[in-house]
């Protein structure tokens, strides 16, 4: 079986500093890693290589740093990595960038799953896993927390606000994982070592057969602002001598702030 | 600029249309939707123009659902679709707007008209931010989850009901089984008082502990994700993939304050943190901290509660 999985390099979130003045994330020379619920998703495609075989390979569009953020997906055990690097493809909307990973997906070979995180943490916007299903014309399951595969299918549960739904599609599929679908493994010294001799390719536009400036045409949401929201607390810190003293004196102060 | 509304959760599908309404009418347009299920009139009194039906839609599945939206788009040539971000909706919107090659802005906080454009707000950076978007492709699908906005107050109105012929897609994706969660009664959304359990309860009897509170002080209980999503204690949580609440107090007890979580209280009175950790991030956020061992503090707080007054 050979299993692709998506993977996005982000922001260290907890690094981000806010412009003092604007309120802006600065995004410039914070460290990258790979977006949380994508690690879970890249050890979710091992632990199936692990029962039933085949390969792993992941599969990002990046820029210049993406090589290295992506050395941790090879120590954590997928056999190769594909990087689509392309200056004119920055930026992209969630519309152009399913387009990119689509051509990216059709030259990376033959394929029996393809596993996406639900979301990524520094867009939030929840969208690659379904649209490339539509794109590829392949069953869509999203919100996965647990997988299996046997006799040509994939077997799911996904995680909805209402039920468990436990899903059944054939092979290939897309599948979107959430965070509670495992603990991704930490890579030891020797993996690490390892992955610095496992193949990583990067593609230009041209090599999966794109046009970037047509499909940069087809990236339509702008993102025109980013701040934080301010925030104003009073951050008073509740003491007493004893724990029945600072209870007191918390209700206290909430009976002053009229909240309860 | 016309809309058309879709979800397969009537009640956010009214709220949504209630939006629409109101931009459509600032700018003398139209307001179309797909009706989920019975009664394509109601849409019409909640502020539709035109209802499309689709018959043998049956149980939420996003193949045929999508199909569906994709036709009625078609049909009705909005220049924006607004689609509800339930976690079903968030899935098919953009499946939507893929089928017509445009832009998607999932699971927006806000809409504005600015200069006569669309502008929408949405989380980013795990929460911590807030970005404002906008979006040049015909249609632009948008979703929006429950409550952002407020149904109309329904109307006796005139509006178009149009049957669409479809040949819907059997869905590639099986259900073989669906296993209910148990259902809480909790609205965590409306409650003015929230107490909030994380990470720092050792086991869910403990829970009791917070039952306690909850009871002298008439609120509801809230927890982090791994609470509900790992452990399974409730079956909703508060944050950016859960509840976004505005209590006038929300008290987090156990709980580390990360960006996830705090990003669904932002708009909280008054928040209160109690945690035994004293770098935790929790207070650094909150009005009122307590750095203490929960197992202690909720007991004595349980106390001083009773004597209050
Ligand atoms: C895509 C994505 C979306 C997410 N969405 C959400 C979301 O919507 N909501 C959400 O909550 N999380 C969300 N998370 C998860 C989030 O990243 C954190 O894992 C989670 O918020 C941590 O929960 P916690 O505070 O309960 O646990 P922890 O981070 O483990 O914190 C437990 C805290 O309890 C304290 N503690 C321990 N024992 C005691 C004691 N006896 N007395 C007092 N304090 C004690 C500790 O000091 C610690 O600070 C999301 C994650 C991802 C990847
Ligand atoms: N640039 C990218 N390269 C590879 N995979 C991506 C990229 N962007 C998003 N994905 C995948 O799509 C998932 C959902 O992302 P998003 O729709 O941006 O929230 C992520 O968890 C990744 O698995």
């Amino acid at each position: 079986m050979r299993q692709i999985v998506l993977l996005k390099d982000i922001p260290d979130l907890t690094e981000i500093k806010l412009d003092s003045q604007t309120r802006a994330p600065i995004i410039e020379g914070v460290k990258r890693r790979i977006s949380e619920v994508d690690k879970r998703a890249l050890e979710a495609a091992i632990r199936l290589k692990e029962k039933v075989g085949g390969e792993v390979v992941a599969l990002s569009l990046g820029d210049d740093k993406t090589k290295t953020a992506l050395l941790e997906a090879l120590a954590m055990g997928a056999d190769a990595v594909y990087i689509v690097n392309e200056p004119e493809l920055k930026g992209l909307d969630t519309n152009a960038t399913s387009k990119v990973l689509e051509a990216a997906v059709k030259h990376a070979g033959d394929y029996d799953l393809i596993i996406a995180g639900e979301m990524t943490l520094d867009s939030l916007s929840s969208q690659i896993g379904p649209r490339l299903a539509q794109l590829l014309d392949i069953p869509q399951i999203t919100y996965v927390k647990e997988l299996n595969v046997a006799d040509g299918k994939v077997r799911a549960v996904r995680d909805l606000e209402d039920v468990d739904e436990v899903v059944e599609a054939a092979l290939p599929a897309v599948v979107s994982v959430v965070r509670e679908i495992n603990e991704p493994r930490i890579p030891n010294l020797m993996s690490i070592m390892r992955a610095k001799r496992k193949p990583q390719t990067v593609w230009g536009a041209g090599d999966i057969g794109l046009d970037a400036s047509e499909v940069k045409s087809q990236s339509y949401v702008q993102i025109t602002s980013v701040s934080a929201p301010k925030v104003e607390r009073k951050q008073i810190r509740i003491e007493g001598e004893s724990v029945e003293e600072a209870a007191s004196k918390l209700v206290e102060a909430l009976m002053q702030e009229g909240v309860i | 600029m016309s809309f058309l509304v879709f979800s397969e959760d009537r009640e956010l599908a009214f709220q949504l249309l209630g939006k629409a309404r109101e931009l459509a009418d600032k700018m003398g347009s139209e307001v179309a939707a797909l009706a989920a299920g019975s009664d394509p009139m109601e849409y019409v009194s909640q502020g539709a123009d035109k209802v499309y039906t689709v018959s043998g839609l049956g149980g939420f599945n996003v193949e045929p659902y999508g199909a569906a939206v994709v036709e009625a788009v078609k049909a009705a040539n909005p220049s924006t679709v607004f689609m509800g971000a339930t976690k079903r909706g968030k899935e098919l919107a953009p499946r939507v707007a893929s089928s017509l090659g445009v832009g998607c802005m999932n699971d927006c906080s806000g809409v504005e008209l600015e200069e006569g454009k669309i502008v929408v707000e949405r989380l980013t950076y795990g929460g911590s931010t807030v970005a404002k978007e906008t979006s040049t492709s015909t249609p632009t699908v948008i979703s929006f989850p429950p409550r952002c906005f407020e149904k109309l107050e329904p109307v006796e109105r005139t509006g178009e009901v149009v049957e669409l012929e479809l040949d819907l897609p059997e869905p590639r994706v099986k259900v073989v089984e669906s296993r209910e969660k148990p259902k809480s009664t909790a609205d965590l959304e409306s409650a003015s008082i929230i107490v909030s359990a994380g990470r720092g309860f050792k086991a869910k009897e403990d829970l009791r502990l917070l039952e306690e509170i909850a009871e002298i002080l008439d609120a509801q209980i809230g927890c982090t994700r791994p609470i509900s999503a790992d452990l399974g204690w409730m079956d909703q949580w508060v944050g950016i993939s859960g509840k976004k609440v505005k209590p006038s107090l929300y008290v987090a007890c156990g709980v580390s304050g990360t960006i996830q979580h705090v990003a669904g209280i932002r708009d909280s009175q008054i928040i209160v943190s109690i945690n035994s950790d004293e770098r935790a991030s929790i207070h650094g956020i909150s009005d009122y901290s307590l750095v203490g061992d929960i197992y202690e503090v909720l007991p004595a707080l349980t106390k001083a509660l009773r004597e209050r007054a």
